[in-house]
């Protein structure tokens, strides 16, 4: 595309069906303490 | 940004222009409406091009995509195994920082230390309700966790001894003010934290206006040969500097630059926002000043990058390819259910910053009592249980906010406070600028 870049290919609906498997880190267990992180986490089964 | 699949794009000026009239999907007049309103500004074989392309990625799902997880909320969220404990060893401190929000240490309850049969009481608790989940999470909180060093060493010994029988990888966490630090607790942290937090705000004069001692010494002198000594024996694994700032550090990003010439790459830095008690905090006559810092501190991070050096800024910190799954975004942080804190005297609670509120209490570990009922109750505190959250471009991100803060600053867990959503959206808009501009220098 000549206008438009994606920066992701990664699709939120994809993890419906594959996700929760919960043994990511909780995202208050880092450095924040005090505010909700929950999008710095890193996915542990990809 | 489509805000349902989470894809996120650099348009040019055409194409921002064109979404300016697409609110939210596409019409069989939209095309002729659009090149009405843009034809005396961009040529119109430019307007039909660039218009192509967005109705391209609108015909393929990904911009204007439906919302599909709404549904989730009517089937109810399923409940989550405890994996992850807050373990308040000290509700004592040997600093008396202003701004503390355990009223420098205490939790407003009495100063007392965790005994050792209470912490492993909190161990078994935690892998007794992990049920499968095999990565658990202890973080030695306060207060000043090194106040009960002894405590943290056995306690770490009492969990690894049950790793193999239990299947489960216990990882800890630890956050410290650094005063007690020594070669002894420094080797002990780097052998057996998974991640540690050192508390420091910056600059010498910019610390040691709140993080004093009982006798109104600053901790900077102090603190940070100690921390750097702890660094330079880490190796890869992972810290944090952990920085507060307030009305009186307006320029922040001066702090993040200080401790990153301290030698320090690893930093995060988090606002004090308003409470009545507290004038020195962060509130709304500060906003836009604080909004404009933090572009400021993203676009001196990005030259530093170009510069060859890297400051990894964990509040400008996401993942859009491999980031949380759905699941986890919808359910936030957790509190009270995958996430809970534990008090000296055994006490649970749904999170450190709800500690010492009683109508929240869970249970107690050393009575082996914990109420379900209020497990299931902070079950309904994801995105869409929270009205304000639920139009929100952010709410896949921020994941419906911090619910302790909502809590202390609106009085209810579910109504977002509107100063953490305009400093959480701008924090969400510099970390995929910083991603995006960041990966283009690198290609």
């Amino acid at each position: 595309m000549k206008h438009i870049k994606s920066v992701n290919k990664a699709d939120l609906r994809n993890t419906v069906s594959k996700g929760g498997c919960g043994e990511c880190q909780a995202s208050c267990q880092t450095a924040s303490k005090v505010d909700n992180t929950v999008s710095n986490q890193k996915c542990e089964s990809k | 940004m489509d805000v349902n699949s989470g894809s996120v794009y650099i348009v040019d000026d055409i194409s921002y222009d064109i979404l300016d009239f697409i609110p939210d999907t596409f019409f069989d007049y939209t095309q002729s409406y659009v090149i009405k309103k843009l034809e005396n500004k961009y040529p119109i074989e430019s307007i039909k091009e660039a218009y192509s392309e967005l109705y391209s990625l609108y015909e393929n799902g990904k911009l204007f995509s439906d919302d599909c997880y709404s549904h989730l909320l009517t089937e109810g969220i399923p409940s989550a195994p405890i994996k992850a404990i807050c373990l308040n060893v000290s509700h004592d401190c040997n600093l008396r920082c202003g701004y503390c929000f355990a009223s420098t240490g205490d939790f407003n309850c009495k100063r007392e230390l965790m005994t050792l049969e209470t912490a492993k009481n909190a161990v078994d608790f935690l892998i007794k309700n992990s049920g499968n989940i095999k990565n658990l999470e202890m973080d030695f909180f306060g207060g000043e966790p090194l106040m009960n060093f002894e405590v943290v060493k056995k306690t770490v010994e009492y969990a690894r001894s049950l790793e193999k029988a239990h299947n489960k990888n216990f990882r800890f966490t630890l956050t410290t003010n650094g005063i007690l630090l020594d070669d002894e607790k420094i080797e002990f942290i780097n052998k057996e934290m998974y991640d540690v937090v050192l508390s420091l705000d910056g600059r010498k004069e910019i610390n040691d206006r709140f993080r004093v001692t009982k006798a109104k010494i600053g901790s900077y002198d102090l603190i940070v040969p100690k921390f750097k000594k702890l660094v330079e024996g880490r190796g890869n694994k992972q810290y944090y500097i952990r920085g507060t700032y307030t009305r009186h550090n307006l320029d922040f990003s001066n702090d993040v630059l200080h401790i990153h010439d301290l030698g320090f790459s690893e930093i995060s830095m988090e606002p004090t926002l308003s409470k009545k008690d507290f004038p020195d905090a962060i509130d709304e006559s500060n906003l836009e000043t604080v909004l404009k810092e933090n572009e400021e501190l993203c676009k001196k991070l990005i030259e530093l990058k170009k510069s060859g050096e890297n400051i990894n800024f964990f509040n400008f910190k996401i993942d859009l390819e491999n980031g949380p799954c759905i699941s986890k975004r919808l359910k936030g942080c957790g509190l009270g259910n995958e996430y809970i804190a534990v008090t000296p005297n055994g006490n649970i609670y749904p999170c450190h910053q709800l500690v010492g509120e009683e109508n929240f209490l869970m249970g107690n570990v050393n009575k082996k009592s914990f109420d379900n009922k209020v497990k299931e109750e902070f079950l309904k505190l994801s995105v869409y249980h929270k009205r304000k959250c639920k139009e929100c471009w952010a709410k896949f991100y921020c994941c419906g906010g911090c619910s302790a803060k909502n809590y202390m600053y609106s009085g209810n867990l579910k109504q977002p406070f509107e100063l953490g959503c305009k400093l959480q959206k701008k924090r969400i808009e510099c970390a995929i600028a910083y991603n995006v501009l960041s990966r283009s220098h690198s290609n």
